[in-house]
């Protein structure tokens, strides 16, 4: 019998439904968002961390527990949710709004995820949430670090690498960062967001799809977590970029500096 | 049905020297041509080695060599005329001083049909990019041939309405040459072909004149359908400068599916259960096999699937599904691929479903990096062959044993022997990837491939066309009768026989 040294871990996935990233964004006609009728699927980054748990547990094996992912949506979420499952999560949480519900904000989600995660205490806790960096309908890129603070939790942030030590409860997480590529070590818990070359997605397999019916979405509302998701910020108006003017063609330099001169940009002192 | 000993008397009839004698009548393009040229087009629309224009040789290289780098011509001289009346009257004068002329699109075609085989001249489409009109209630669009396709895409977008015609080279491939030569693609199952969806064609004929049949009509019964015979004819009847084409609507939903198979016989059976259970909503269906796919993957053409899921395939399916409701169509599909792997016997191993636009397009990948993954591993000799679908993997096995016998099966010669294709229209791509062009291979696959065709009644060339490659084949797929009277349209068109010499 092996001693039971090292906890197994439970890692929680949030993931988001949104706008599906090849679709033309448009603006609505009274200019108060975009238009939504539109092709979703997961968010992009979401799908990464998703990849990543699933390969974890492919590297660490038992010492994985349970993958579970939990999404606060609509109710065409649970389509994403299955997604999800079909890539290799456990089981699945839907907080469910109703349709006609604004979108809720990176501070009201990091709360639900906090009571969820909460919630999750009796079944062993959450040792580890893996999440997007940003969602790609606000960029907001905030949720990951409120979660963290409202947990007291560590965080490594936009992760191009993760490699985790399970005796000894510690991740060791590469960023990227502008200046090029920071190693952290981090003690669990731990909260990540994935950034774009930690993983490619794979493909959902057809023996994982039928699995992924059978697999357990269990439902809450926001009342049952006992959280308030009322927006506080008022988006007062939205509008596209403005259209780009052509630029011109120049014969010479001199051609150019008299462009230059007479669009007010003078030359800087040497 | 041709007998070998039939077959063994006409491979004699074969001309030895099919290179030149084909053009040798024609006069080369001079400097006087180019001054009467210089009357008609700017400078920059002249591309020429000739003294007056002196462009590096360099610079004609794209128009002389084909695609592949298999073909290469020596045209000294280039045309890119704006306008039909200027196409018009280039093909005026070179009718009058027996100039012969090769029409060229995006050069992208795979049978050497669009380069010089000796110094003709190149007349390139390729400053012929505009859309005239586009009409969103009946989905009519005319354009300029020279219009490459994934513009015309492009443009249809925010119309929601598609070209009823996708294939690997529509980022450089000309509307006018997919017309020309009839091109099938990766849509045919679903949207038809040209010779359905082209409603009308502006042509030069070989005297200069103009035939004027770009309709806007989608039903026009009013004497012989000329266009017909301009479409699929490879510029030798005439080049086309204006294209009338029926759009359709864009399917508001795409889904697609690799499916591993274990045999190759489960193909056939399994091509009649996705017909019956997808009905319309299918709208590809493309077969490849292992070590196309292999191949493909080892090039980099989109994300290979999990090891797991390709152990024990001997070949793959892609099914792709458009339709106008989504969850009408996931529903559909995801039936077809639970009823797929619940079977008592399943035709399938396992399968992967894309689930984002981004997997969707990956899976294509593979697909249609098929072409390019076969450039980068070495010189591909291709045949693009109608026969019966259930012989498809036969065909390819035989070819390889065949090159085996030969003792051309290794790594310095013949290096691969696949097959890819739409198997929904019966059309095969057999590649045979060599380290390089040699005699020797040549002689082996023909006419070996092309009596191996014959034998199944099949066509020999589904839809890549005849071009340079498969002038002296075409009786392996057409009657002499046929031939007889191809060549008198030819004769009637053309009586110089200035357009295009040497193809077809």
């Amino acid at each position: 019998m092996r001693p039971s040294a090292a906890r197994l871990l439970n890692i929680l996935v949030p993931i988001k439904r949104t706008v599906d990233y090849a679709v033309k964004i448009r603006v609505n006609p009274d200019q108060t968002g975009i238009d939504l009728n539109v092709k979703h699927s997961m968010n992009p980054f979401d799908e990464i961390a998703v990849e990543e748990a699933v390969r974890l547990r492919e590297k660490l094996k038992d010492e994985i527990k349970s993958i579970k992912v939990v999404t606060i949506g609509p109710p065409k979420s649970s389509e994403t949710l299955r997604t999800a499952l079909a890539m290799g999560a456990d089981s699945a949480v839907h907080v469910e709004l109703p349709d006609s519900a604004p979108a809720p904000e990176p501070l009201g989600v990091a709360k639900a995820l906090r009571a969820v995660i909460a919630r999750e205490k009796e079944k062993g806790g959450v040792d580890l949430v893996i999440m997007g960096k940003q969602a790609i309908d606000d960029d907001a890129g905030q949720t990951g670090q409120i979660l963290a603070g409202l947990m007291d939790w560590a965080q490594a942030t936009f992760a191009s690498k993760v490699v985790l030590d399970v005796g000894k409860k510690e991740a060791t997480v590469t960023r990227e960062i502008d200046g090029g590529l920071e190693e952290l070590r981090c003690r669990l818990p731990l909260v990540v967001t994935t950034d774009l070359r930690l993983n490619e997605p794979r493909y959902a397999s057809l023996p994982n799809i039928m699995k992924a019916k059978k697999k357990p979405i269990e439902k809450l509302t926001p009342a049952d977590l006992g959280i308030d998701l009322t927006p506080r910020l008022e988006t007062l108006k939205v509008e596209e970029p403005p259209k780009r003017v052509g630029g011109g063609k120049v014969a010479n330099v001199d051609e150019l500096i008299a462009k230059l001169k007479e669009a007010g940009i003078t030359a800087a002192k040497a | 049905m041709f007998t070998s000993r039939h077959l063994a008397r006409r491979r004699f009839v074969l001309p030895a020297k099919r290179y030149t004698h084909h053009v040798s009548q024609f006069r080369s393009v001079t400097e006087s041509d180019l001054a009467h040229f210089s009357k008609i087009l700017p400078s920059s629309a002249i591309l020429s080695t000739l003294s007056s224009a002196s462009t590096p040789a360099s610079e004609l290289e794209p128009f002389n060599n084909d695609w592949m780098n298999k073909y290469h011509g020596k045209s000294t001289t280039v045309l890119k005329p704006r306008t039909t009346s200027e196409v018009s009257e280039i093909v005026k004068w070179c009718n009058e001083h027996k100039i012969a002329v090769v029409p060229q699109g995006g050069n992208t075609g795979l049978v050497g049909g669009g380069v010089p085989i000796e110094d003709e001249l190149v007349i390139s489409l390729a400053n012929m990019s505009n859309i005239r009109s586009f009409d969103d209630a009946s989905g009519i669009l005319v354009a300029d041939a020279g219009c490459v396709l994934q513009s015309l895409s492009d443009y249809l977008v925010p119309f929601n309405h598609i070209i009823p015609l996708d294939l690997g080279a529509k980022g450089s491939c000309h509307i006018g040459g997919n017309v020309s030569t009839n091109a099938g693609g990766l849509r045919l199952l679903r949207y038809g072909s040209l010779h359905g969806s082209v409603l009308g064609l502006e042509v030069v004929l070989p005297n200069g004149t103009i035939l004027d049949q770009l309709t806007a009509l989608r039903k026009d019964n009013t004497g012989y359908d000329l266009k017909q015979l301009f479409i699929g004819a490879e510029g030798t009847l005439g080049i086309v400068t204006g294209v009338s084409i029926l759009a359709s609507s864009a399917p508001q939903a795409s889904n697609n599916a690799m499916l591993a198979l274990p045999h190759f016989d489960n193909v056939l059976p399994l091509y009649k259960e996705v017909k019956r259970q997808l009905s319309e909503i299918l709208s590809a269906f493309e077969f490849i096999d292992r070590r196309a796919y292999d191949l493909a993957v080892k090039h980099g053409q989109g994300r290979a699937l999990e090891p797991a899921d390709v152990e024990g395939a001997e070949c793959f399916v892609l099914v792709e599904t458009s339709g106008s409701n989504r969850e009408h169509d996931e529903e559909k599909l995801n039936n077809l691929l639970t009823s797929l792997m619940e079977a008592d016997t399943p035709l399938i191993n396992t399968g992967v479903l894309a689930t984002s636009p981004a997997q969707f397009n990956s899976l294509w990948a593979i697909r249609e990096g098929l072409t390019e993954s076969v450039g980068k591993e070495g010189k591909a000799y291709k045949y693009d062959i109608s026969i019966p679908l259930h012989k498809f993997q036969e065909v390819i096995d035989i070819t390889r044993e065949h090159i085996r016998a030969k003792g051309l099966l290794h790594e310095n010669a013949v290096k691969h022997v696949l097959g890819y294709g739409h198997v929904g229209d019966g059309n095969l791509h057999l590649n045979i990837v060599a380290n390089a062009y040699t005699p020797e291979i040549e002689a082996a696959l023909e006419p070996f491939v092309y009596e191996l065709v014959a034998s199944y009644k099949g066509s020999i060339s589904a839809e890549h066309g005849i071009g340079f490659m498969k002038t002296h084949a075409l009786h392996y797929s057409k009657n002499a009768e046929s031939i007889k009277w191809m060549k008198k349209i030819k004769d009637l068109f053309d009586p110089n026989g200035i357009m295009n010499p040497g193809k077809f």
